[in-house]
């Protein structure tokens, strides 16, 4: 993460405080140890931007992971929050069966392009039809990063690992497959830019249900090389954003005035405003069909389409789905849990 | 031969033939329970095939006032509706054996050392139920009915059985009633009693309830406190999760609003099933999964995790026959040595070994307090003839004791505890088993790392080998606390016995009655019943005590008698294996035959 240099100024600066008094210092985790110039690291650093800005709540969060470069990265931000690196593919169930103990937690989940659409295909298919409440992150890179390559199930097709072999299987594009499972808020975006990426992490925060956001990030140990199309060099050529993104929180008075001609602006649920600037086509991100033809076509023609692609607020989340009670079930007490005496007589004397 | 003969009284098998799927299940079921309602013990077995309908399926009725209600493979009396197995039944039924059956069945090859009694099924239908559609599904009816008769079952208790059985539909309660009516009143006129059999009322069964071990367990889940529940359909512990939900959706709800205080989810296979499980349990709830074979199979990586990470999860294993797919209707005991280290690596996990429906209730419910007070997956190994078969029992008590939820700091607590902060993995007291501290606390020292990779007591990432090892050792005596803590094995000693046995979970009541027939070959035996898993002290000096054991098992391997090698080893001498594994359950004879030949009794 290079910053831009500065000359030091007089007075030590006091550090800005957000809406919880809390500094950007208390977002942050462990130091990182993947590669110098990782994708995942600057991903790491517009989630740390997204949440201190916001004033997410660390007490309250919980970062869930599955197994990876990516899934190492929870380490990486908000240390006072809980964390769990699960196991390869399966932090969905982990983190479906949390959501449920505890309806008050927020809930960020980090996995990979492997992690996600190749051993994980089917934990993730099914997180996304139960619409669990949280932000689901994959640091896609189009292979294995942690097992030193091997191809995964987002490589493109004629992609060529560091040996030169070229892949041979068409991709899995995990948006396109949210969006046909009616995944109500599905964002593409590119670890290198974080002016989209940090207020799409809002906006995917403010979301009710699970919020899908396939950032493409590159690998530059194994998959940075000419010949990858998920190398910085070929992102960055083939990056077509649809719109730009602002975020307006919901303490904020609206003030900025906006062109609905060019503008976008949709309403969350707790209130906050995502806006999006068209800039060069028009693009309907409420409309699912729209999407998944925009997304069809842009992909066969080799680039990478991002931003919001699809949204859709009012649908019920898991939570509701499931009728919980508004106590968390992880806070119930014994006599919530265990029904009296009476009730177990009656039982019996039915069985009788 | 005359109907005065006492032996026969209240002593003996109906086996029931039916096809599956023809309804024959509330029939059985209502013939069980007039029985039940006359005081007399009875137990009903299901032998069925996999499948829905259409393959054969028998039903075993075991009438005894001993109160045996262990399998019994001989019946001396047959029902016979099935064509396809009618000529197999037959030829397999021991002389004198009373055969009722459909009259429209071929009939080639009588046996003439068997008892017959014909009846016209096909015809009487047909005269008791005036709707055609209908007939199918009464047509077992008939055979209670004709039944009661036979054997002087009070037509009182048989009505007072259809109307429980069938007790929000007062049509289907008549329907079924004048089938049994029809049965009864055809034998009554055509049939020429000629076998000893008969009931008479006793008072055995007034106080008991009459229900399966996968209900008791469901009801243990219930009262023990059990707030998330994921699991996927298997055969056979589909209907623990079924009946858990019944049980939930009535006595689990928010007085005002009616929000549920649970979360059951139908996962999309058992890896989720239990990942799901262990995210509810890290997070505090009471979280639980059940299971068979295939599905325990699944389960491996996530039980590694879960015993690693230190996350309480409950996980039931209804065990079916394997390996594979093995056959998914019969019985096994055979997930022993699997579930106790289930992952790679060294793993070892807490079990409980319910024997009777009493205890499916009480294991399970003490189950949550076990993994929650040792942070750690905790096994109830129940099998399908426990689990699914109709059981008598007396009612269960309600739990004394308050939930025990183990070692969580609360932020107060964390509070007190200053700067320094609480070591996750570290062992303050002496005992193994660390502090936790759930999401959500609030408190700037709550949280942690949780990960299945190296880790030091502080929790976080390590390789050193030091770190590794003290970790993982100081988890192996968590175990070795837990094993004092677990059900303890119930003994029974007998004076003069040179001889152990030593049974776990359904042999149980084979064992009983074996032990009564060894009794009276004058082979004094001791029992000992293993409850929970690691198996502890007690076992070892139970052995001690005895010349030898015989250790009692359904399943190839003499998998529990292979742990008690591992933990006993100058102790293996004095073991011998009773095994038991073609998928039927045990009966007292499957032990006391082998053991009378050890003991050179040859009968
Ligand atoms: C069951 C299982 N199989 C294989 C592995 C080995 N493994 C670890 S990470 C990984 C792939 C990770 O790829 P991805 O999710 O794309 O993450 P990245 O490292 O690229 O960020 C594999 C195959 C494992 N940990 N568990
Ligand atoms: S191997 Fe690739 S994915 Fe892993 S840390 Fe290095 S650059 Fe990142
Ligand atoms: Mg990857």
């Amino acid at each position: 993460m290079t910053q831009p240099a500065t000359t030091p100024p007089a007075t030590p600066v006091q550090p800005k405080t957000n809406r919880l008094g809390l500094t950007r210092q208390n977002y942050t985790g462990s130091p990182s140890t993947l590669c110098p110039g990782c994708g995942h690291d600057s991903v790491t650093s517009s989630i740390i931007t997204a949440c201190f800005e916001v004033g997410i709540d660390p007490q309250q969060l919980i970062k869930m992971s599955g197994i990876g470069c990516s899934s190492k990265t929870p380490a990486y931000f908000m240390s006072q929050s809980f964390a769990f690196n699960s196991v390869h593919g399966r932090m969905p169930s982990v983190a479906t069966g949390a959501m449920l103990a505890n309806t008050d937690l927020k809930c960020i989940g980090i996995s990979g392009d492997g992690d996600t659409a190749s051993i994980g295909l089917g934990q993730f298919m099914h997180l996304l039809r139960r619409n669990v409440p949280m932000v689901y992150i994959i640091d896609n890179n189009g292979v294995y990063g942690l097992t030193k390559g091997q191809f995964s199930a987002t490589a493109d097709k004629g992609s060529k690992l560091k040996s030169g072999l070229a892949n041979d299987f068409p991709p899995i594009d995990c948006c396109a497959m949210a969006i046909e499972l009616k995944c109500s808020f599905v964002a593409r975006s590119f670890s290198g830019d974080n002016k989209q990426l940090v207020p799409l992490i809002k906006a995917a925060l403010s979301h009710k249900g699970t919020a899908l956001l396939d950032v493409i990030s590159p690998c530059i140990t194994f998959n940075n090389h000419e010949g990858s199309t998920m190398s910085y060099d070929s992102v960055r050529a083939h990056d077509i954003p649809l719109h730009e993104i602002g975020f307006v929180p919901a303490v904020e008075p609206i003030k900025a005035e906006f062109d609905p001609g060019t503008t976008k602006d949709i309403e969350l649920p707790d209130g906050s405003h995502i806006r999006l600037k068209k800039i060069d086509r028009d693009y309907d991100p409420t409309n699912r069909i729209g999407a998944l033809d925009t997304i069809e076509k842009s992909r066969s023609k080799g680039e990478w389409l991002t931003g919001l692609l699809y949204i859709r607020e009012g649908e019920p989340d898991y939570n509701t789905l499931m009728h919980l009670s508004k106590t968390p079930l992880a806070h119930m007490s014994e006599k919530e849990l265990r029904p009296s005496e009476t009730v177990l007589k009656e039982i019996m004397g039915e069985l009788m | 031969m005359s109907t005065q003969n006492t032996n026969k009284i209240n002593d003996f098998t109906i086996r029931v033939a039916t096809v599956n799927g023809s309804g024959s299940q509330s029939a059985n079921s209502v013939l069980i329970k007039s029985i039940f309602y006359m005081g007399i013990p009875v137990a009903g077995k299901n032998i069925f095939p996999s499948n829905i309908a259409g393959l054969p399926t028998w039903y075993n009725i075991r009438v005894s006032r001993e109160g045996y209600v262990g399998m019994r493979r001989d019946a001396e009396i047959l029902i016979l509706m099935n064509a396809d197995t009618f000529q197999e039944d037959l030829a397999q039924a021991k002389p004198g054996t009373v055969v009722v059956f459909n009259d429209k069945l071929p009939q080639q090859n009588m046996r003439p050392d068997l008892v017959y009694y014909p009846m016209p099924f096909n015809k009487l239908v047909q005269e008791c139920c005036e709707v055609s559609t209908l007939r199918k599904l009464v047509i077992n009816m008939i055979y209670v009915g004709a039944v009661a008769q036979l054997l002087g079952i009070d037509m009182d208790k048989v009505r007072h059985a259809l109307e429980r059985q069938f007790h929000n539909k007062p049509k289907a309660v008549e329907l079924n009633w004048k089938a049994a009516l029809c049965g009864f009143e055809y034998a009554k006129n055509n049939v020429k009693k000629n076998d000893p059999y008969g009931v008479l009322a006793m008072d055995k069964t007034t106080g008991k309830i009459v229900i399966t071990g996968n209900e008791s367990a469901a009801l243990g889940a219930l009262f023990g406190g059990c707030t998330v529940f994921a699991w996927y359909p298997i055969t056979p512990a589909s209907s623990l999760g079924e009946s858990l939900i019944d049980y939930l959706a009535q006595h689990r709800r928010e007085a005002e609003d009616h929000q549920a205080r649970f979360a059951v989810v139908q996962a999309e296979d058992e890896l989720a099933a239990l990942g799901m499980a262990i995210g509810a349990g890290w997070a505090g709830a009471r979280a639980a999964t059940s299971t068979s074979g295939p599905g325990i199979s699944l389960m491996a990586e996530f039980a590694g995790l879960a015993y690693f990470t230190e996350i309480p999860v409950v996980i039931f294993d209804v065990q079916r026959l394997g390996p594979s797919t093995g056959l998914p209707t019969r019985t096994s005991q055979g997930d022993i040595l699997f579930t106790q280290f289930l992952s790679h690596g060294d793993t070892h996990h807490l079990a409980v070994i319910p024997a009777t429906p009493e205890e499916c209730f009480s294991l399970s419910y003490e189950a949550f307090n076990l993994a929650e007070e040792f942070q750690t997956p905790v096994f109830v190994m129940s099998d399908l003839d426990l689990g699914m078969n109709n059981w008598m029992s007396d009612p269960f008590t309600y739990p004394k004791e308050p939930f025990r939820r183990g070692k969580v700091l609360t932020a107060e607590q964390l509070e007190k505890l200053g700067a320094a902060g609480f070591e996750r993995y570290g062992d303050p007291d002496g005992d193994g088993i660390p502090y936790r501290t759930l999401p959500g606390t609030k408190h700037p020292k709550a949280a942690y790392f949780t990960r299945g990779s190296g880790h030091t007591a502080r929790a976080t990432y390590s390789e050193k080998p030091e770190d590794w090892k003290w970790v993982l050792d100081r988890i192996a005596k968590k175990i070795e606390t837990a094993k004092e803590r677990l059900p303890q094995p119930v003994i029974e000693k007998t004076s003069g016995a040179k001889v152990g046995l030593i049974a776990y979970g359904s042999t149980h009541f084979a064992l009983i009655e074996a032990r009564d027939q060894l009794a009276a070959q004058g082979i004094k035996t001791h029992y000992l019943r293993i409850r929970g898993l690691p198996l502890n002290g007690a076992v070892g000096k139970f052995i001690e005590e005895c010349e030898y054991v015989y250790v009692v098992e359904q399943n190839q391997q003499g998998q529990m008698m292979n742990l008690m090698k591992m933990n006993y080893p100058a102790l293996a001498g004095r073991m011998r294996s009773v095994l038991h594994y073609d998928g039927m359950p045990i009966d007292a004879s499957n032990i006391a035959q082998p053991i009378l030949k050890w003991e050179g009794k040859n009968l």
